[in-house]
């Protein structure tokens, strides 16, 4: 019997961990094309690094809405390549956070001539959060750590 | 006029002033202010004491962003290249401690030792300058040039196009500006932006 349960336990675990996303590399076409996707009527497009802790910090709250929202679509877009060109790290770190929304690495040059095409408002600084209703066309750019409650009044704002 | 009018008008007035947008540090062109800051040494230092100063390059840095890490040695060379010429640069961190603790004063003292930091790394302890320069992201750049008394921003940004490899550099942007201005030439790019690690603010 207790040994059914572990079986069962075990077997979740090892599910759950092969669920995690493995990144892709994305151009900042790309990136964009997703970013104008409206696949769910709410799009939230969070930039993160591995070495950026308030990123790291927020990421559970991205995480959770990403599994308990069905009209919320979450990408994480990792800028970890603007510094290292070896992905490894972020796929790493994926899988050790087992993460779940869907997570592109941008491989682009020269951050200067593309941060402002992302939202004119944006210093270049991370995190940062865009978040798009893809049905009324609004959006919102939140350049700054998110705490409890702001991703739900934010989503409210682009309402 | 009554009482009632007074408070409607007092309510108009309050609701202009928190719905204006908070202005957000300077532009290229604006005046800059002078500061008193607290260096790693113990001494104030304002930009007022350098009487024979130019310019300056100020850089909003920390100890713990992998971003300025990247770029210590660039600094040092900025000031070894610039200093000479009149146009010091002088570092300031306005990390808040609380929230980055390998950003704390006695920190700085060490991070300026290792990283060979011979200028000026100030502490922006209330973040005023910070907020007053519209400082986001570390490093982030500010080159001021002097006119008599008179601070000018000249160029806002990032040193140069890429923070992961100096050899693959293809843009000096603070180089370019500064050179510029020691000719007495206008300054062709103004202002750029790069990603960074988040000046870590006081919680308000």
């Amino acid at each position: 019997m207790i040994g059914n349960r572990i079986l069962v336990l075990v077997f979740s675990f090892c599910t759950q961990v092969s669920l995690a996303q493995k990144a892709e590399l994305v151009s900042l076409a790309q990136l964009q094309t997703l970013m104008a996707s409206a696949d769910q009527p709410v799009q939230i497009i969070n930039f993160w690094a591995t070495w950026c802790a308030p990123c790291v910090k927020e990421l559970p709250l991205l995480e959770k809405l990403n599994r308990e929202r069905n009209d919320v679509r979450v990408t994480l877009v990792s800028m970890d390549m603007d510094l290292d060109t070896n992905p490894e790290k972020v796929y790493k770190f994926i899988s050790r956070k087992n993460i779940q929304s869907r997570v592109v690495i941008l491989n682009e040059r020269d951050p200067n001539s593309w941060i402002s095409t992302i939202d004119t408002s944006w210093s270049g600084a991370l995190p940062a959060t865009l978040i798009v209703n893809s049905t009324t066309g609004k959006r919102r750019f939140w350049e700054r750590e998110l705490h409890e409650g702001d991703l739900e009044r934010l989503m409210e704002e682009v309402k | 006029m009554n009482t009632m009018k007074k408070a409607m008008i007092g309510l108009v007035v309050a609701l202009f002033f928190a719905g204006s947008p908070v202005k957000k540090g300077y532009e290229v062109g604006d005046s800059a202010t002078d500061f008193k800051l607290k260096n790693v040494d113990g001494r104030i230092v304002s930009l007022a004491g350098y009487k024979d100063a130019k310019g300056f390059i100020i850089v909003f840095d920390c100890n713990t962003c992998p971003y300025s890490r990247a770029y210590d040695e660039r600094i040092v060379a900025l000031s070894k290249k610039y200093a000479p010429q009149n146009f010091p640069l002088i570092a300031i961190n306005a990390n808040d401690p609380e929230s980055s603790s390998g950003d704390s004063f006695d920190n700085m003292v060490k991070d300026a030792r290792r990283k060979g930091y011979d200028f000026p790394y100030l502490v922006d302890e209330t973040q005023e300058v910070a907020k007053a320069y519209g400082a986001t992201n570390t490093p982030h750049v500010f080159v001021l040039i002097k006119n008599g008394s008179n601070l000018t921003v000249a160029y806002i940004g990032t040193i140069d196009d890429n923070a992961r490899n100096p050899s693959d550099v293809t843009k000096k942007y603070v180089e370019n500006a500064v050179d510029a201005l020691l000719a007495g030439k206008p300054v062709t790019t103004t202002k750029t932006r790069a990603v960074g690690c988040g000046i870590k603010w006081k919680s308000a």
